[in-house]
């Protein structure tokens, strides 16, 4: 049975259980079974696309009218962590998906934006990727150098590189953020929607990854890519309107992380059960029964986070620091249960046949990307000091 | 096609059981409820059938306490179409209790299939189903893990023993689901949501007395101990031995 050890099933709807309990099998039929292979391989699983379109996984909390499922914020977080419980990877193309490409078309996008490419992002036919980072700024993108410049007639063309972006080899559409008619101020980025397949616009897939590895992560060229007026997304403007993306898509990691915990805890719990040593099962050790001990805690004060959080999101009050703080809590928790999760299997722990090392090596990823724990830090840092550490 | 689903809240079966106070129940203290497995295969059954003769209404009927609604609200969100729940306050212990006020209810409207699981996994009396065929003088068929219909008659598939059996029948009918009939759909989101805007009847349950009731529960005797005679091929003897002496096996 799953982690639920202070009963929060009792502080969800019908509704939000249910929605888990119909992840929660798909991830355990679909995901489970192949993962682990899609990991060693280096390949996203694909296949799996449709199958989560059909159940409504994509942009799951955006309205019905768009083709999306409706779901309050609390039971599209608890969906991230079914996903993640599955792989970071498969989690990640989902945030993506949604919190990064759908949302912000949503938030920033003109109506005839939104429902020209809402329904077909949510039934899994477009497939988008958000290009915020660049080879040269990652924690800091307000320093981004990539520019669009407005022409005469109104179009626009756009250059730069985009780097790490996740689904950036098979996505349709890119979110791609720039500096415009060339103002190097923060003020000046904007959102445009440029199709993958726009001349002078060339993805390239980052070889050699060891963390991450069944997700699609690309190198975005923009050389001279001529995009129409419409392609802007009018609301958009200043560096806001990205970091308002990502706090959509940390508020799900959050999430998430907790999934790749209880991935983790569960496999520790029951290998300590099984797996006999000295006479008895490993499990009966204090050593190991502090360790669980450790993870069910973490866990559960995770859970309490995530879960309040969701809460306050739902009734409109939250704020971006305390997503912050569940995100640098989370993942930073989950990177240590996976890391003792794998300790304890042993050698077995080594194997792409379990889980935790897997997860250990994609919990690099998720602590680094969408602000690093240590961005996280000083976001925290400012927000009780009111002293900026980051200049 | 007017299709009827009976289900049944059971608990979920991956817990220790523990046995209540009054030593005749079981402690319901953090258990978590599903929808029976056969019950599952059921409303899939029906759904099934609905969406291959293209018209028709899938209602589903479950007797107990408010509780059950969630169980209900889980098959409209499969797509059935709407739901009643009979209104009790627990599901009694006699079968032919449940099996009168099911077919009072199911009475008042004609069916072409009533759907039932085989079996509920918590008490596992399997005469639901054949019970309520009975009082509504329907042919019944149990157990069937196969199953089409077509032009007012129905095949079904039914495993025995060692082989399985093919059997022929008219509609009306009522038919109880075993394992293997199909695999139930996920509910996906937009049927959970939908599922909050289908139409959930509540009516009392015209429960009798019954006559069958359970006045003790206990659970199996713990295994005792094994025991470690020796080791290596001196044990052999004294293994042997007890084998024919103590536990008769030999
Ligand atoms: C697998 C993966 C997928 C990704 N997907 C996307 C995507 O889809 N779209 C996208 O736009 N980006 C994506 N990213 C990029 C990600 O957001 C960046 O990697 C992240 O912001 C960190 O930037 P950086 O790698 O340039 O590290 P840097 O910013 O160079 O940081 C290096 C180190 O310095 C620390 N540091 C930086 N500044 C400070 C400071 N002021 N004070 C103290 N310490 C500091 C950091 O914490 C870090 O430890 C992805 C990254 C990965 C790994």
């Amino acid at each position: 049975m799953a982690t639920d050890f202070f009963n929060i099933d009792s502080a969800l709807s019908e509704e939000e259980r249910a929605v888990r309990d119909s992840v929660r099998r798909f991830v355990d039929e679909s995901v489970m079974p192949i993962i682990g292979d899609a990991y060693v391989q280096g390949k996203f699983p694909k296949q799996l696309i449709p199958r989560m379109a059909e159940l409504g996984l994509l942009g799951a909390n955006l309205p019905e009218e768009y083709g999306c499922a409706g779901l309050n914020n609390v039971a599209y977080g608890l969906i991230m962590q079914e996903l993640e419980r599955g792989d970071s990877g498969i989690r990640s193309f989902a945030s993506v998906q949604g919190a990064l490409v759908m949302y912000p078309i949503y938030a920033f996008g003109s109506e005839e934006q939104k429902r020209h490419w809402l329904p077909k992002m949510a039934s899994g036919e477009i497939i988008g990727c958000f290009g915020l980072t660049e080879p040269d700024y990652g924690s800091n993108p307000s320093g981004m150098i990539t520019m669009a410049r407005e022409q005469k007639d109104g179009s626009w063309v756009i250059n730069g590189a985009k780097m790490w972006i996740t689904n950036g080899s098979q996505a349709k559409v890119a979110v791609v953020w720039a500096k415009t008619n060339g103002d190097a101020d923060q003020r000046s980025i904007r959102g445009f929607i440029v199709p993958t397949d726009a001349k002078g616009f060339t993805a390239k897939d980052q070889k050699g990854k060891l963390s991450l590895r069944a997700s699609d992560t690309s190198e975005l060229v923009l050389d001279d890519v001529h995009v129409p007026g419409d392609a802007i997304l009018p609301k958009s403007g200043g560096l806001k309107s990205p970091l308002m993306c990502l706090t959509q898509a940390r508020y799900g990691i959050s999430w998430g992380a907790l999934g790749a915990a209880i991935g983790c805890y569960e496999e520790a719990l029951s290998y300590a059960k099984t797996r006999v040593m000295f006479g008895r099962p490993i499990g009966g050790f204090q050593l190991q029964q502090a360790r669980l001990a450790d993870m069910l805690t973490e866990i559960v004060k995770g859970q309490l986070v995530s879960l309040h959080l969701g809460r306050l999101k739902d009734a409109g009050t939250f704020t971006p620091q305390q997503v912050s703080l569940a995100k640098r809590n989370n993942v930073n928790m989950a990177t240590n249960i996976a890391r003792e999760a794998r300790r304890m299997l042993g050698g077995n722990g080594i194997l792409a046949e379990y889980a935790s090392m897997r997860h250990m090596a994609n919990l690099e990823s998720v602590y680094t990307y969408e602000g690093t724990h240590d961005i996280h830090t000083l976001i925290l840092g400012q927000a009780v000091t009111g002293l900026n550490a980051f200049e | 096609m007017k299709i009827a689903v009976c289900i049944k809240r059971v608990p979920v079966m991956d817990v220790r059981f523990r046995i209540a106070a009054d030593g005749k129940s079981v402690d319901e203290t953090g258990l978590k409820y599903d929808v029976n497995d056969f019950d599952l295969w059921a409303v899939e059954a029906a759904l099934q059938l609905k969406e291959k003769t293209g018209d028709g209404e899938v209602v589903v009927f479950s007797l107990g306490p408010d509780a059950v609604q969630e169980q209900i609200r889980k098959a409209l969100s499969m797509g059935a179409d709407r739901g009643v729940q009979l209104k009790a306050d627990r599901a009694p212990a006699d079968p032919l209790s449940i099996a009168k006020a099911l077919a009072a209810e199911l009475k008042a409207s004609q069916w072409d299939v009533v759907f039932f699981g085989k079996v509920a996994i918590d008490s596992a009396d399997q005469s639901v189903g054949p019970m309520v065929a009975e009082l509504l003088g329907l042919p019944c068929v149990s157990a069937i893990s196969s199953l089409d219909i077509a032009n007012g008659r129905g095949t079904a598939k039914r495993e025995l023993e060692s082989a399985s059996e093919i059997v022929e029948f008219p509609l009306p009918v009522v038919l109880t689901v075993d394992e293997g009939l199909n695999k139930e759909r996920l509910p996906n989101l937009k049927g959970i949501m939908a599922a909050k805007k289908k139409p959930l009847e509540v009516k009392p349950a015209q429960l009798d007395a019954g006559t069958v009731n359970v006045v003790a529960m206990e659970l199996p005797a713990e295994r005792a101990a094994g025991r470690i005679i020796g080791e290596g091929a001196a044990a052999v003897p004294e293994l042997v031995r007890l084998l024919q002496t103590e536990a008769k096996v030999l």
